[in-house]
């Protein structure tokens, strides 16, 4: 074995380290938590031009062909230690992924040129106000009329749709079947007409919206798998985003960075000299490695070529469980200061930490919600029997 | 990265994996307990190489601590009575003490010499309680600052304990003593041990946790209460995934862990303590979790989760205390030189 992600990629890691330090000032990262908006163009298309999405791709669609490319995990990694956001490039390959295996060739010559390029932003459109984790049970319409289809209803956290160039849109076609059966996918430009995006404020200080689809007509080429096989390509979408997303252990570095000039509780020079501050910190460390390493694991499946299932389900538990925990530990580390916020002088990370106990609670929900995960594992993975009365039966 | 056995290292989880089923079924296990030591299943492991493979032969390199690990997990899953962790250490100890330790590394190539460690120091002429120390006859151990190997007769019966293995207590004072290292060496030597020790605990654990699980998942899909697959009900079926998981990600740190040893790399110490943590912390959960599902039954000693339940606590206690662990392992990631994880 080798768990060297870096073998795979040589020198990939020192030149996007090199690029980001110079490249990203505190400002980006302050201007993204200020509006909500997890995103920075000119940082996006500044990669995308040096060519660090294209690893990995078919040279068709503007890939640079070599297959297994890890390139965007380490680009992602050493965006997560800097606290740089990536959920708009995570969103963006993983659906341009399920594009290049499930689309008519005439959308991935469209689309994947451009994702690869970072000049498109894609975001998802699965979730509807009534069905929250079961996604499947989606009322969103596509009504076909010759080689056009239009759309009718309501998606809700469609975050960055402000920003996003495509909706990566689940619709019913088909309400006369059982719920996964009728069900399809587009890929809907945001600029077609009937489309409208308004904001939700969260609680974690990002902004997600709620998007509006009236009378949206597009074309049939715009339809991503068959027509009523959605579910089939949701499952692979779903499967993807698993494999994303971030196995943080910058919230752990911030901490330790932070206790390091806190004094300690009982008069002591610093905060780490507490043994209760000291195991905490230690037994988040190992959760922390543990997450990085199903992740790896999920993710080196996937570059292999196979897609990750039960894999990816237990990277998104475990990180997602463990991280809010850990972020209420670390809180608690500071006493009373630990609940002041950003700006505040005492404020401990100057509410960096306070921010990730806003934030965190919402791990366990998206993206599949832990209850879904641990069905998928419990049925899939150990072979258990359908559970009675899940309150997540017909989702994923 | 590639995270893949080779050819090589499966056939050999093969070759243990299928020796360990059939010399280390439960039924045999139980007819050990008595003692802890199984001396034909010891026999059949050193006939495979079981721990000489540690050791460099003539024409062989050594086995990897990788490659040990896969053997130390097999050997949890089975429940071994026999002192494979215990020979592994010792040999891989001696063998990075130089020409003093050549004539003992002889012996144990030979095969019939089991030897073990002292992982506990203990003051001069004070016995320690040693792992395997009713079966060895080699117990190599810090005595002071002297790394040494004693050979003696071990005592007659091992001491009553929680999994039923083979401890016994052993004074380093007495017997034929060699001095294998001294001072800040024998120091370094001995912490080089207790890492590996914990690199093949932790898998050691992973096997007994993984093993407890599919005995868990067999039993609540078969087991009915209140008209139904107990399997069916959601705290069941949600805990043995969080459980499931946890093994899983037990397992990738002690291999995470054995790598970074073969490759010398600098987090090695600190990854060998956060795998025992966590393999130690999470096989004790699915064991107990295992044995809870099986309600009343689990509590009968006629039921195998039990044999799992006992050793996942006592094969952790042989290292120590996990809470002290943990601030040991604090030590080395607050260190200043490595503050990143």
């Amino acid at each position: 074995m080798n768990f060297d992600l870096d073998d795979s990629a040589p020198g990939f890691r020192r030149e996007v380290a090199n690029f980001l330090d110079d490249y990203v000032t505190p400002d980006l990262v302050a201007r993204c938590r200020r509006t909500g908006t997890m995103h920075d163009w000119s940082l996006h298309r500044e990669m995308g031009r040096r060519g660090w999405y294209a690893g990995g791709w078919p040279s068709e669609y503007g890939g640079r062909g070599e297959e297994g490319s890890v390139e965007l995990l380490v680009l992602s990694d050493e965006m997560e230690k800097r606290g740089i956001p990536a959920d708009g490039l995570g969103m963006t390959m993983m659906v341009a992924r399920v594009i290049l295996h499930t689309a008519s060739e005439e959308l991935k010559r469209d689309v994947l040129p451009r994702a690869l390029a970072g000049d498109i932003l894609i975001c998802l459109g699965y979730t509807e106000s009534h069905g929250g984790s079961d996604v499947a049970s989606a009322r969103t319409s596509a009504s076909r009329d010759g080689d056009h289809w239009t759309i009718n209803g309501h998606k809700m956290f469609t975050t960055l749709a402000h920003e996003a160039h495509h909706v990566f849109l689940l619709t019913r076609t088909n309400p006369e079947v059982p719920k996964h059966r009728g069900l399809t996918m587009f890929l809907v430009p945001m600029d077609t007409p009937g489309v409208e995006v308004q904001p939700i404020w969260t609680i974690g200080d990002v902004r997600t919206n709620s998007t509006y689809y009236r009378d949206v007509v597009v074309p049939d080429s715009a339809r991503v798998g068959g027509v009523d096989e959605g579910w089939s390509v949701m499952t692979l979408a779903l499967r993807y985003e698993r494999t994303g997303g971030g196995a943080d252990a910058r919230l752990l570095d911030t901490a330790i960075a932070a206790a390091r000039v806190h004094a300690g509780r009982d008069g002591s020079h610093c905060l780490l000299e507490d043994s209760s501050v000291r195991e905490r910190l230690a037994r988040i460390a190992v959760e922390r490695e543990v997450a990085a390493l199903l992740r790896l694991r999920s993710q080196w499946v996937e570059a292999q070529g196979s897609t990750s299932m039960i894999e990816g389900s237990m990277f998104k538990l475990f990180s997602a469980e463990t991280q809010v925990r850990a972020a209420g530990d670390l809180l608690d580390m500071f006493g009373p200061a630990g609940i002041l916020e950003q700006g505040v002088l005492a404020a401990p990370a100057n509410g960096e930490l306070a921010h990730e106990f806003r934030h965190s609670i919402v791990l366990p929900i998206y993206g599949g919600s832990s209850e879904v995960q641990r069905r998928i594992i419990a049925e899939r993975g150990l072979g258990l029997p359908r559970s009675g009365r899940s309150p997540t039966r017909g989702s994923v | 990265m590639d995270l893949r056995l080779t050819p090589e290292e499966d056939q050999l989880l093969g070759a243990v994996t299928s020796l360990l089923e059939r010399h280390s079924t439960p039924e045999r296990v139980r007819r050990a307990e008595a003692t802890g030591f199984d001396a034909g299943l010891w026999a059949s492991l050193q006939s495979l190489g079981v721990p000489s493979m540690a050791l460099q032969d003539l024409d062989t390199a050594p086995a990897s601590l990788f490659q040990l690990v896969l053997v130390a997990e097999a050997a949890g899953a089975c429940l071994a009575s026999a002192p494979v962790l215990e020979g592994i250490v010792a040999a891989r100890l001696l063998a990075r003490c130089g020409p003093a330790a050549n004539k003992l590394l002889d012996s144990m190539r030979t095969a019939a010499f089991t030897a073990t460690v002292s992982l506990q120091t203990a003051p001069a002429r004070t016995p320690r309680l040693v792992p395997a120390g009713a079966v060895a006859r080699l117990v190599v151990g810090l005595d002071g600052d002297n790394l040494v190997a004693v050979e003696a007769e071990p005592p007659a019966s091992r001491v009553e304990n929680l999994g039923d293995l083979s401890l016994a207590y052993r004074d380093l004072a007495s017997g034929t003593r060699t001095i294998v290292s001294s001072g800040a060496e024998a120091v370094e030597l001995f912490g080089a041990a207790c890492s590996d020790w914990k690199t093949l605990g932790a898998a050691q654990l992973v096997g007994v946790g993984a093993s407890a699980l599919g005995l868990g998942v067999e039993y609540v899909k078969s087991r009915q209460v209140f008209g139904a697959p107990i399997a069916t009900f959601q705290t069941i079926a949600h805990q043995l995934a969080d459980d499931a998981t946890a093994i899983d990600g037990a397992r990738l740190l002690a291999y995470k862990a054995a790598w970074a040893r073969d490759e010398n790399r600098a987090d090695a110490e600190k990854l060998a303590s956060m795998a025992w943590c966590f393999a130690s912390e999470s096989a004790l959960n699915v064991t107990r979790n295992s044995l809870h599902y099986h309600g009343g039954y689990g509590f009968t000693q006629e039921y195998d989760i039990q044999l799992y339940f006992r050793r996942a606590k006592a094969y952790s206690l042989v290292w120590g205390d996990l809470r002290r662990e943990y601030h040991r392992l604090a030590d080395l990631v607050l260190s200043k030189e490595d503050s990143r994880i």
